[in-house]
């Protein structure tokens, strides 16, 4: 099946993203399609390139970013992060940041931002949509 | 349906929520601090109807993490993340209730 | 052609105490674009979303509340409100928002898009569903 995942939530302070990633992983084994991961509200927290978590625990945006990146079929894992939520919370890539005059930016590379249009539309092409939330 | 909970009754309503609303043939499935739902304790009342009807599914990976592995009623199915999948892809659309 | 199935946005947070409110509807302005069928349902503190009289001056953020009136332009008129939920909160239906749409199949005429159902008339509409998204 094609299926699609929502992540609500940043990083180590819920679990979303861990039970999200682990759901995510396991269907690819299992020879499903992951057609989009959508991180919306907190969840775009997850697309950082600058977290530096304990040696001894698990990595959470390395695992979204090493996640073979890879379908069953060969067709990549699309991670895309909610423009409009990302700008609210700070979370820019390169184009943004030029955009708004931001001297900087953090969106790490295997993440791409996008419109809040992604998410209806992996809902309207995807066979499931489950949401990981707080 | 699937409907899955992540919240613990004794935190959130979210499990009544669902229970509210739950038609006769949807599943639920326990996840996060969801499965604190599955264990014995003054709220099992809750899920007993479903658990005897073998609708009610708790994810193993979540009730041992929380040590609460031998207090799980015996009518509710433990699953893997395998399980999970599977139970997506079987009972079509799946709310999350946070 | 794109095929068309029944979105379903449930909303259980009340506004301003968190941001679930706010982007939830956020998603359902853009989801106007898409001409799927589209459901709000306000259940449990989600109900204080459309409650009428909201007014932040006091608290420095945004009253969103306006943008709602907006979504009868947008053809999303189908909001459900858990009857049940408001009578635990001391709310009725004369306590919300008077959020209306025009029938185009009527003449235009003003229609309420919201309507108070119980919870096993939720229980029917959730079950129709093929997406449901949660905030």
């Amino acid at each position: 099946m094609k299926i699609s995942i929502q992540i609500n939530e940043g990083p180590y302070q819920h679990q979303a993203s861990d039970s999200a990633y682990q759901f995510v992983k396991t269907a690819i084994e299992k020879g499903h399609e992951i057609f989009r991961v959508f991180f919306y509200h907190d969840g775009v927290d997850n697309a950082s390139r600058f977290t530096v978590p304990p040696q001894d625990d698990r990595h959470i945006v390395n695992n979204w970013a090493e996640l073979g990146i890879k379908n069953a079929d060969g067709s990549d894992v699309e991670l895309v992060v909610c423009v409009a939520a990302a700008l609210r919370r700070g979370m820019l890539d390169e184009s943004e940041a030029g955009k708004n005059g931001i001297d900087g930016n953090n969106i790490h590379p295997a993440f791409r931002i996008s419109g809040l249009g992604q998410l209806i539309e992996a809902g309207i092409q995807s066979d499931r949509l489950v949401v990981f939330g707080d | 349906m699937l409907h899955t909970v992540n919240k613990s009754s004794f935190e959130r309503n979210s499990l009544q929520s669902c229970l509210n609303t739950i038609d006769d043939t949807s599943v639920v499935l326990l996840i996060e601090d969801g499965v604190i739902c599955a264990a014995n304790n003054a709220n099992s009342s809750m899920l007993a109807d479903l658990a005897a009807q073998g609708r009610v599914f708790a994810l193993q990976g979540d009730v041992d993490a929380r040590g609460i592995s031998s207090k799980v009623a015996d009518n509710i199915k433990l699953v893997d993340y395998a399980g999970f999948v599977d139970l997506v892809v079987e009972h079509g659309t799946a709310v999350s209730w946070l | 052609m794109m095929s068309t199935k029944k979105f379903m946005y449930l909303n259980r947070r009340a506004p301003y105490g968190t941001v679930y409110a706010l982007e939830s509807l956020e998603v359902v302005l853009i989801a106007a674009a898409f001409e799927q069928d589209v459901s709000l349902a306000f259940i449990d503190d989600g109900v204080y979303q459309i409650v009428e009289g909201q007014n932040t001056d006091g608290i420095g953020m945004k009253n969103f509340s306006k943008t709602y009136h907006a979504l009868g332009d947008y053809d999303i008129n189908q909001l459900y409100v858990s009857a049940e939920s408001l009578e635990e909160r001391g709310l009725s239906a004369d306590d919300l928002m008077p959020l209306v749409y025009e029938d185009e199949d009527d003449d235009w005429a003003e229609k309420p898009s919201v309507k108070v159902v119980s919870n096993a008339e939720l229980s029917k509409i959730l079950s129709e569903q093929d997406v449901c998204l949660s905030f």
